[in-house]
Order: C-alpha cells, then sequence, then structure tokens
C-alpha cells in the first residue's frame, strides 16, 4: 500500500514588515520579505508525522500557487522533510481570489494524484480561512478541516476539531481534503542535513496550459471580487499613559468611569 | 424589495448575538429571510422576526449534527434555490465561513469574509474588511453571481424591527456528499457563566506576564466585576495557563469589543491582529516601551499584580 499525501502551501509577506497594497488593489509582494505561511508549517508537520507512524509507503507532495519566489517556500518545506514539489505558476495568475486559487489547487493536486491533502487552517495575509473547504468541494472529497489532532489509518482518516461550542470527533474515508490548526503540534525546524538535502530533491513547475486552465477563468479581471478601496487605517492618536505609582489601578479606574465603562 | 438571506448560528434554538447583528445590516441591503437549520430550528423564530426577519425557513434532521458542514450547504442551497436572494450572509465563525465557500463555489458566486461592515452599493452590497492584522481597510464586492458575505461578530448594533417572521418548513434533498465526513463524537464546550468573547462587550486578557495558571484568577477577577469574558495570549495558552478556545489573535479568536483591557501582553503583531479594532483599548504592562502601548487609549506601565487587583476593587466600589 502507498499513500499520497499533497501538502498546499502558501508563499506569503512576511507579517512583521510593512504590508501593503500596490496600485492595482493586489498585495505589494515586491517591497515586503516572503516566507512560507507559518500556519502552513504545521500541515508540512502533520504530513511529517502521518509518515512516520505510517507502515505504508508514504510520499509527501508541497503544492504551492505563486510568484516565482514561492519556489522559497517549497524549499522550506522540503527541507522540513517532504519528498518533492510543484510550483503553479504564471503570469496570468495575479490577481487571482480565493475561488480561483481553489481551482487551479483542485486540477494541480488532481494532476499530482493525491489520496490526502493537506492545507493549513487559514493563510497569515488573506487568512480567508476557505481554501481547504474550496478544495474538498472541487474535488468531490470530504473535508476533515480545522483539526487539531490527527490520524490515518487503513484507509480512513480521523481528528479533533475545536469549536466555538463542542469539541467534535471526525471521521472519513480517504480521499479527503484535511485542514490544521497550529494546535496539532510544534512544526519541527529544519536540520542542516535537511536543508542539503533539499537542494536534490525535485522541484517541477506547471503553467496554466499544463492544468488545462483557461487564462480567463482566473487573474485579477476575472475575479469574482472586486477591492474597490484600500486604505491604511488612521494611526490611533496617542492614549494617555501614566506610571504606576501606587495609584495606577485607580487611575484606570477613573477613566474607565468617564468612559462610562463602570 | 429584494430579499436576503441570513444564516443563523443557534444553538438549540437559542439565538446568538452575531445573527441579530447580521439582520440589521441585512435590513440595509433588502428584506432578511432567516435560514435556521438543526435541533431546535423552529425556537428560533421569534428573536429572528423581532429584529426584521419577514420569514423563518426552517429544516430540522439528523444529518445536521452527525455529518460536517455538508448538509448545511445543501440547505442554504436550497434556501438560495427557493428565494433567489440579492445577498447571501453567513456569520464569520470557522464553519460559517466553511459553509459560505462551498456556497459560493456551487452558486458561481465570488465570496467575501470576515466584513465589519456593509453598505448598499450601485452594483450590490459593498462589504468593509479590516486586513493585514487592521493595518489597511478595504472595500469589496462581489462581482459574479449572488454575492456570500462573512461578517464579523460586532460589526453592528443590534436593533429591534419586528416583521412577520413566518415560519416556513424549508424542503431539504441531501447531496451525495452530505454524509462524507461523520461526527463520532461531540462534547459541548462547558459553560463559564461569562459572556462569549466573541461577542462581549468588555474583554480582559492576559498574557505571559500573569506568570501561571493560578494567577489567571486575578484576570477573571477583574472581569467579572465588569461582566467581562477573559481573553489570553497564545504565549500564556501555549503554557498551559488558559484554554485555547480563550486565545485572542490571529489564530485564536479575533474580537472587536467596546473596550480591551490587555495586562501582561506586549502586542505582538499576531495578537494585535484579533483586538486591534476594539473601541477603547487599555494596557497593563511593566515594560514602558512594549508595542501595545502604541495602541491603547490608555495604558498603565506597572506590575499587573498590584495594578489589576486594585481595579478591581476600584470597580466592585464604583459599582457598589
Ligand atoms: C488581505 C486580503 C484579503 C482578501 N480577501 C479576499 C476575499 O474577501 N475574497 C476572495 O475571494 N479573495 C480574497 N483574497 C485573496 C485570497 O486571499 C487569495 O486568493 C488566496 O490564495 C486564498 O485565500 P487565503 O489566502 O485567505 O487562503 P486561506 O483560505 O486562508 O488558506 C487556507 C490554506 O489553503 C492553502 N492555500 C491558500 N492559498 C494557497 C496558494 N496560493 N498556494 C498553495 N496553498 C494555498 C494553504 O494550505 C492555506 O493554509 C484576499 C487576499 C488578501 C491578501
Ligand atoms: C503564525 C503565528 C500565529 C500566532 N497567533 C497568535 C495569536 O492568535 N494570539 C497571540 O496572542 N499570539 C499569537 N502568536 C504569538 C505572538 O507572536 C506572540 O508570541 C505572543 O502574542 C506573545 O504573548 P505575550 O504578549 O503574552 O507574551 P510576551 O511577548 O512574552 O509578553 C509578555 C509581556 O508581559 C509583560 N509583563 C511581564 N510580567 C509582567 C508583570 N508582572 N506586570 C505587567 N506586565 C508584565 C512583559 O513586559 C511583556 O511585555 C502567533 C505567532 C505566530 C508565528
Amino acid at each position: 500500500m502507498s499513500l499520497r499525501i499533497v501538502v498546499t502551501v502558501k508563499y506569503v509577506p512576511d507579517a512583521t514588515g510593512d504590508r501593503h497594497f500596490a496600485d492595482d488593489l493586489t498585495v505589494d509582494r515586491d517591497d515586503v520579505d516572503g516566507l512560507l505561511s507559518e500556519l502552513d508549517e504545521y500541515a508540512v508537520e502533520q504530513a511529517l508525522q502521518i509518515s512516520e507512524n505510517s507502515d505504508d509507503d508514504v510520499e509527501i507532495t508541497v503544492l504551492t500557487v505563486g510568484p516565482e519566489d514561492a519556489k522559497d517556500a517549497l524549499r522550506k518545506a522540503l527541507s522540513m522533510g517532504a519528498d518533492k514539489a510543484i510550483h503553479v505558476e504564471d503570469d496570468d495568475l495575479h490577481g487571482t481570489d480565493a475561488i480561483g486559487t481553489s481551482l487551479v489547487l483542485a486540477k494541480a493536486v488532481e494532476k499530482a494524484g493525491y489520496d490526502l491533502v493537506i492545507s493549513g487552517m487559514a493563510s497569515t495575509d488573506g487568512t480567508m480561512g476557505v481554501v481547504p473547504a474550496l478544495l474538498a468541494e472541487r474535488l468531490g472529497v470530504p473535508q476533515v478541516t480545522l483539526l487539531s489532532e490527527v490520524s490515518v489509518e487503513g484507509g480512513t482518516v480521523k481528528g479533533r476539531r475545536d469549536g466555538d461550542a463542542a469539541t467534535e470527533q471526525l471521521e472519513a474515508s480517504l480521499p479527503a481534503v484535511v485542514s490544521v490548526t497550529d494546535q496539532s503540534g510544534e512544526a519541527r525546524y529544519p536540520s542542516f542535513k535537511g536543508i542539503m538535502a533539499a537542494k536534490k530533491k525535485p522541484v517541477q513547475s506547471w503553467d496554466l496550459s499544463d492544468l488545462d486552465i483557461d487564462e480567463d477563468e482566473v487573474g485579477l479581471e476575472n475575479a469574482y471580487t472586486v477591492v474597490e478601496s484600500a486604505a491604511e487605517r488612521p494611526a490611533r492618536t496617542a492614549g494617555t499613559i501614566v506610571k504606576d505609582e501606587g495609584e495606577g489601578g485607580k487611575q484606570l479606574a477613573e477613566f474607565l468611569a468617564g468612559q462610562k465603562f463602570i | 424589495m429584494a430579499e436576503v438571506l441570513v444564516y443563523v448560528d443557534h444553538v438549540d434554538g437559542a439565538v446568538r448575538k452575531p445573527t441579530l447583528e447580521l439582520l440589521t445590516l441585512a435590513r440595509r441591503v433588502g428584506e432578511p429571510v432567516a435560514v435556521a437549520l438543526g435541533n431546535g430550528a423552529g425556537d428560533t423564530a421569534a428573536a429572528l422576526a423581532e429584529h426584521g426577519a419577514v420569514k423563518v425557513l426552517t429544516s430540522d434532521a439528523a444529518e445536521y449534527a452527525d455529518y460536517l458542514v455538508v448538509p448545511k450547504v445543501d440547505a442554504l442551497q436550497a434556501a438560495v434555490e427557493q428565494v433567489s436572494p440579492a445577498a447571501v450572509l453567513v456569520p464569520s465563525s470557522a464553519e460559517g465561513k466553511e459553509i459560505a465557500a462551498r456556497l459560493a463555489l456551487r452558486l458561481g458566486s465570488g465570496i467575501i469574509t470576515d466584513a465589519v461592515d456593509l453598505e448598499a452599493g450601485d452594483e450590490g452590497p459593498v462589504a468593509t474588511q479590516s486586513v493585514f492584522a487592521a493595518a489597511f481597510t478595504t472595500k469589496s464586492r462581489v462581482s459574479k453571481g449572488t454575492p456570500v458575505i462573512t461578517v464579523k461578530p460586532n460589526s453592528a448594533a443590534v436593533e429591534a424591527a419586528p416583521a412577520a417572521g413566518a415560519v416556513e418548513a424549508l424542503s431539504v434533498s441531501f447531496s451525495a456528499a452530505a454524509t462524507g465526513t461523520k461526527v463520532t463524537a461531540r462534547t459541548p464546550r462547558e459553560s463559564t457563566g461569562r459572556p462569549e468573547l466573541t461577542e462581549a462587550a468588555i474583554v480582559v486578557s492576559g498574557g505571559r506576564g500573569v506568570n501561571g495558571a493560578e494567577n489567571f484568577a486575578i484576570i477573571e477577577a477583574l472581569a467579572d466585576s465588569l461582566g467581562a469574558a477573559v481573553g489570553a495570549s497564545r504565549a500564556a495558552v501555549d503554557a498551559g495557563w488558559y484554554p485555547h478556545t480563550n486565545q485572542v489573535g490571529q489564530t485564536g479568536k479575533s474580537v472587536s469589543p467596546q473596550l480591551y483591557i490587555a495586562s501582561g501582553i506586549s502586542g505582538a503583531i499576531q495578537h494585535r491582529a484579533g483586538m486591534q479594532t476594539s473601541k477603547t483599548i487599555v494596557a497593563i504592562n511593566k515594560d514602558a516601551e512594549a508595542p501595545i502601548f502604541e495602541l491603547v487609549d490608555y495604558g498603565v506601565v506597572g506590575d499587573l499584580f498590584d495594578v489589576v487587583p486594585q481595579l478591581t476593587e476600584e470597580v466592585k466600589t464604583r459599582k457598589g
């Protein structure tokens, strides 16, 4: 038996950098360093653990849709221990929305071949948290999402989902789409050996024609949503800051009373 | 006037506050028609009618509880086919976003998530989003299909607007995918008696500075004096001092209360992402250089173990 896992990883602008929009109201990717979305490291980690706990042959492919630099995200995932990588890159992809991105990912996952797709809970830039559900809908396979624990055995995936109102145990047959939260377990750091090995691992590049996707199905012009404006939030006006000299709590209470919170 | 579908988030018939907020926003773009699913769906009608629902479509079946997400998508799709709405609004919970996404795909529609405001526009509803850890405000609209928009809690005031709220049974035939992911067990979260974190008007949060699970009693005491919900930073959650369900931030809950009080929290970008849209922000931190002070309306540089109990006492005295 063998198990083919595809992990979807997004290349995002560093959240600690000065993120902003370009003139066409897409994310400016030139001015801020990019990296593998930290929440996707958890997805790679769970794929590696599933592999380590499995008697089957497990092959882990990491997949990204993004510009040239997105290769960095793939390299990081490979150096953590993934086996191979697929980079979907095409100038016509610029400005693609969630619906379009899920189309590209779904076609790529199908072309790659899969038993299990593992995604992060959300990207750290768009933070929509919808791509895994969209992927499951497109692929017509079960969605087993927002898991804080995940295991795969005998063609079944099980996991724990911690929701607002309840904790649920979930179960589905493979093939399936899983997403994991940052509660699923600390992601490992790439070792020196891992970094060296990653350099030799195969990275395939596909464009839209490889995936039989028409250019009018993706990109900014064809997005299902339009951003009309983006404005920097006015800086908060400097507040009052006091040093506690023994009366700090009382002074704060006075402020809260003035604001009618007490 | 065009109808607008509002997906109802409820627990056994008790409607949660974000849904009532959605009804207020829905009235700006059309006539709200609510869709309530699962156990107690019919019991939601009175509250929904009081807040503006002209109609309440209900459906109860074991599938809603026994399988993940998809049965609810099937039902919402049936409602869209029945009503042909101008938009579909869904509360921005994790599940709400997943339901909305799959629905949008089926309808050939665009989706906007985490709107913090909504207004009518010439080409359909315009949604305001607060992005990049609330550093930017964007206005967007759906340009294809029936707009599907999820809205964050605390984005609008709840307004009473009595309407007919006529209950109608929604007929749903479940898709083959509906039974794909089985819920094999469910443990309801125990109530703390405190307000829901995302819905609370006041949130009192503690971070690494609280320095121990037992010390969270200080944070809870302040919260209780103010009738507030308790939040925590990821550092406090990762240390095991407070449950993950109370985490505020990018990977925790995003909150937007009238008042946010951060104690012993430095104000890392990922924490800010979840609280920066709070109306009034207050921080207590012994480090005058902590980034959280850049955001505050009022800050106290001091030891939380001195400041917080004194504040709690003072609140209690003032409230009598
Ligand atoms: C600030 C901002 C706001 C946006 N708002 C909207 C909006 O309202 N509507 C809309 O349609 N689009 C929106 N977009 C565009 C949208 O973010 C992208 O199209 C994106 O690829 C999909 O959404 P997400 O990044 O939020 O992913 P999420 O749904 O949060 O991602 C979940 C997981 O999906 C996988 N994934 C997502 N994108 C990729 C990728 N490119 N390659 C590989 N794996 C991936 C990862 O595993 C990730 O952890 C927005 C983008 C930004 C930057
Ligand atoms: C992908 C990703 C997602 C993340 N998601 C989240 C998230 O959702 N939520 C979140 O909070 N973080 C999140 N983080 C973590 C975040 O980066 C910070 O590490 C975290 O917010 C720090 O928590 P803290 O402020 O409690 O701790 P610290 O940064 O250690 O700050 C503690 C503060 O307490 C003060 N202090 C100490 N003792 C006292 C005292 N006695 N009295 C007063 N003040 C005192 C210190 O001066 C300091 O400022 C995420 C990180 C990543 C990479």
